[in-house]
């Protein structure tokens, strides 16, 4: 079973519906036992990292997510979430991954927020990202941004780079929406679905 | 890089899609869903759905075309139209909408763009601009959606998108009405205008009627995405030869 955290964010209806065009089923919870039973966890959200983690703690889920060991994916917010602080209402996060999100730098012909299809530069090898193309291009819609280091397995550029794709051990998080980037975002989400559990 | 976005705008009215002339003499266009599915899969970057006479009519979206959307479709769309109050917007982006876009309701009372930037994030908040040329100017009208509700407002269209963004809009479509349905191009001056005194995306509205416009308007005014309408509808401009065109024309796009 697949558990997507219910942490009261916008947006989790369409993750659920992507998973429902692949054939998946998935459950929607705040439940811990629930959370930590599953094959495989999502941790979706739309919003500020202050509201985020408000929320996470309000519910008691930031420890049983900091201690899954089944493959988890960070969408978006939930993806900054896992980085251990965030410059946005000055946040202590998950902290699963080193580093400190913060604001895309605004510059002449780079609008933020970072917003629409762009590419990125993967690292070669990595099953979640298989079957990608320089050329592959998946949907932003962000303003806050976690650091490319040892943990980025793809980066995008968008004035300045910044950590598109992040993994470490079983927890991987992307920037992009996988469920509003076509066939591309569906492709990831199987691949996701194909890590072992 | 980041591609341009092209966005068709599917006006919406008692559940179905229509299409007017200078925002009058609606003409029906087909079903949401349909239309909706038929743009997911001829390339369309997003898409925006307005329902014309919620604002006017004093009521909201109705979401249950917007799950039914969300469902099928698997590019972002945005929703606008009516939408009052943050219970609004998160029932919207609830029911799978990617971002809600408002407009009268953004003029009368301006608060509700922060406190939705503070709820969601501002890259779900998008604020319509509905923009006339009169006296040398440009000036913000409301209740566009049926002419004999149309109003001026105190805002020259600078201004309020300037305020709009300061505000907590992340991103500002601008629907140049003099160029509404003539498909005689998007109205570059006035966009480039808008275009100086924002950092966040900027999106052309009005005017559409040629590949060349699509081209001019991303090259000679700089905006991020450019919104149609009738010649999406109509397939007078089929979106995969729009993109070929655009990429042979060194504009960035998603092929």
């Amino acid at each position: 079973m697949l558990a997507i955290v219910d942490s009261g964010g916008a947006n989790i209806a369409s993750v659920r519906f992507a998973l429902e065009r692949l054939g998946v089923p998935s459950e929607l919870t705040a439940d811990p036992a629930v959370i930590r039973a599953a094959d495989r966890v999502i941790l979706p959200g739309v919003g500020s990292a202050q509201e985020g983690m408000k929320r996470l703690h309000a519910k008691g889920l930031v420890e049983v997510v900091r201690g899954l060991t089944q493959p988890v994916l960070g969408i978006c917010l939930g993806m900054q979430l896992m980085f251990e602080s965030s410059a946005e209402g000055e946040t202590t996060s998950l902290g699963l991954i080193p580093g400190r999100v913060a604001l895309l730098p605004e510059s002449p012909g780079i609008t933020v927020p970072h917003m629409g299809w762009n590419t990125l530069t993967i690292r070669p090898d990595t099953p979640l990202l298989a079957g990608f193309s320089p050329a592959t291009r998946f949907y932003f819609v962000h303003s806050f941004a976690g650091p490319v280091n040892a943990f980025t397995v793809a980066s995008c550029d968008h004035g300045t780079p910044f950590a598109a794709v992040v993994q470490r051990a079983n927890f991987s998080g992307v920037q992009f929406h996988p469920e509003r980037s076509g066939a591309a975002g569906a492709r990831l989400l199987q691949n996701f679905l194909a890590m072992p559990a | 890089m980041l591609a341009r976005r092209l966005i068709p705008c599917l006006d919406v009215r008692d559940g179905r899609v229509v299409k007017g002339v200078q925002f009058r003499n609606h003409v029906d266009m087909g079903d949401i869903i349909e239309l909706a599915q038929r743009y997911r899969d001829s390339g369309a970057d997003e898409l925006v759905f307005y329902d014309i006479t919620a604002s006017s009519d004093g009521r909201t979206v109705s979401t249950d075309w917007v799950t039914r959307v969300a469902k099928v479709i698997d590019i972002p769309f945005c929703v606008a139209g009516g939408i009052r109050s943050l219970d609004d917007a998160r029932r919207l982006l609830h029911s799978g909408a990617d971002k809600v876009s408002l407009n009268s309701p953004a003029i009368e009372n301006p608060a509700l763009l922060g406190e939705l930037a503070a709820e969601f994030g501002s890259q779900c908040v998008v604020v319509g601009i509905d923009s006339r040329h009169e006296n040398g100017d440009y000036f913000v009208k409301q209740f566009t959606g049926d002419p004999t509700k149309t109003r001026g407002t105190r805002w020259r269209t600078v201004d309020w998108a300037r305020e709009a963004q300061k505000l907590g809009a992340g991103e500002i479509v601008l629907n140049c009405m003099n160029q509404d349905g003539e498909r005689k191009g998007y109205d570059l001056p006035q966009l480039k205008l808008v275009r100086a005194v924002l950092t966040i995306p900027l999106v052309a509205s009005g005017g559409a009627g040629a590949p060349e416009h699509f081209r001019d308007v991303f090259r000679d005014a700089g905006v991020d995405a450019a919104l149609a309408a009738s010649v999406f509808h109509s397939g007078a401009i089929p979106i995969p030869k729009l993109k070929q065109y655009l990429a042979a024309e060194g504009v960035i796009v998603r092929p």
